[in-house]
């Protein structure tokens, strides 16, 4: 998580990553196929013992894959914000977006869900990249063009992975500037000294 | 749902952001453990009943199996993402973390932490020759031997290698070697002026 490094630690292939672990935490609405003993509890409303095939539940991606991969215990559908209408609205004009409300792991949950859409999955596949595409451009004229202030209402609209690209150019973009006015060398504060001073002071007045 | 305690142990890591180091939150572990004990004891009955020649309760075996990798993946992730902090936090604190930071480690990760700062000694010990080469200093590419610096704080007495002895008040600017000083600006004590 440290954010002078300049890229985060990868998403899906490690075990380890938070951001990845909380990807796929995100609902997936799912009908369970066959019935499932003894975990009634995770439909409250049953109010029985076990899990009768037909219901209907939102599992956490993680569950719903697990389930779906082999025995095909569930049948998923798509969540409302990667579903027709959202398309739609996404290829209307993405750049205008707010994708953090749609899902803060937009890019990382629509990769997990690609092995539950069925039929739907070369849409969704065109979907996440052409989304990415549409916006890129703007999130690096931001990155690279504006004031700290003007940016934050900018950045609010973005989903994790393009937050990151957006620090990583913003990064990127001083540290050139601070090559060219030569004073790459200047040691400075270590930024984690930085913090840490920084809330002493605030807890102190 | 399943999996909520041990999402919370990650939820916790992902709103401290940097140099900050959430407590060792050992209730959640607990109950996250407890609850992985209950579906793991449930399902081993289930697979003997299974075994015994009742096959409708696979759904129920294969759900809970699940939960418990995925309670299985939250705790090892609390745990490393916090060892990886902290091994972070010795390259930018100093050897010895600040106190509220330690207030917030546990024992084991405390032991992690001297033992990882011993093997980083020995290993910066073993470099150059037997001269030894510190590797936290010079990050970036030095320019000069001396640099002019101000204080930002009070820190008193500072000796130099010839046993010349600087006082370092606040506000006041000095030329010093930059061998010496390096840390100090690293820990926010004097600032590097140009």
């Amino acid at each position: 998580m440290n954010q002078h490094s300049l890229h985060y630690p990868s998403y899906f292939p490690s075990y380890f990553s938070i951001n990845d672990i909380l990807a796929t935490n995100e609902r997936v609405p799912c009908k369970f196929e066959k019935a499932a003993y003894g975990v009634g509890y995770l439909d409250p409303s049953s109010g029985s013992k076990d899990l009768e095939a037909g219901t209907k539940l939102e599992l956490p991606c993680w569950l719903a894959r697990a389930l779906y991969s082999r025995r095909r215990i569930v049948s998923c559908q798509l969540p409302k914000t990667f579903k027709e209408r959202y398309r739609e609205i996404l290829k209307a004009e993405a750049s205008l977006v707010d994708l953090h409300m749609f899902s803060p792991h937009f890019y990382e949950f629509g990769q997990h869900l690609l092995p539950l859409a069925g039929p739907e999955a070369p849409i969704l596949g065109t979907l996440l990249v052409e989304t990415l595409r549409e916006r890129l451009r703007s999130i690096m004229d931001t990155s690279l063009n504006s004031l700290e202030d003007e940016a934050s209402s900018h950045t609010t609209k973005l989903d994790e992975l393009e937050r990151s690209l957006f620090r990583t150019g913003r990064k990127t973009f001083h540290d050139h500037r601070l090559w060219l006015s030569r004073r790459a060398h200047i040691v400075t504060t270590s930024p984690m000294v930085e913090q840490h001073n920084k809330r002493k002071f605030s807890e102190i007045s | 749902m399943l999996g909520e305690k041990a999402l919370e142990l990650i939820k916790e890591l992902d709103r401290s952001k940097d140099g900050q180091l959430p407590t060792f939150n050992e209730d959640s572990i607990r109950m996250v453990l407890e609850e992985m004990t209950t579906l793991f004891e449930q399902n081993q009955r289930d697979v003997n009943a299974t075994v015994a020649g009742d096959v409708r309760f696979f759904s129920g075996v294969h759900l809970r199996h699940a939960a418990l990798e995925r309670n299985k993946r939250c705790l090892l992730a609390y745990l490393y993402n916090r060892l990886e902090r902290i091994k972070a936090m010795r390259w930018e604190f100093g050897s010895i973390l600040p106190a509220e930071i330690r207030a917030n480690i546990c024992e084991p990760e405390v032991q992690w932490f001297s033992r990882y700062n011993k093997n980083l000694a020995a290993y910066m010990r073993s470099l150059g020759e037997g001269t030894g080469l510190d590797l936290t200093q010079d990050t970036k590419p030095p320019k000069n031997l001396y640099v002019e610096v101000r204080c930002l704080k009070d820190y008193g007495e500072f000796e130099i290698e010839e046993g010349d002895i600087v006082v370092l008040q606040k506000n006041t600017t000095h030329y010093l070697p930059m061998s010496h000083c390096q840390h100090l600006i690293r820990q926010g004590i004097l600032e590097h002026v140009e």
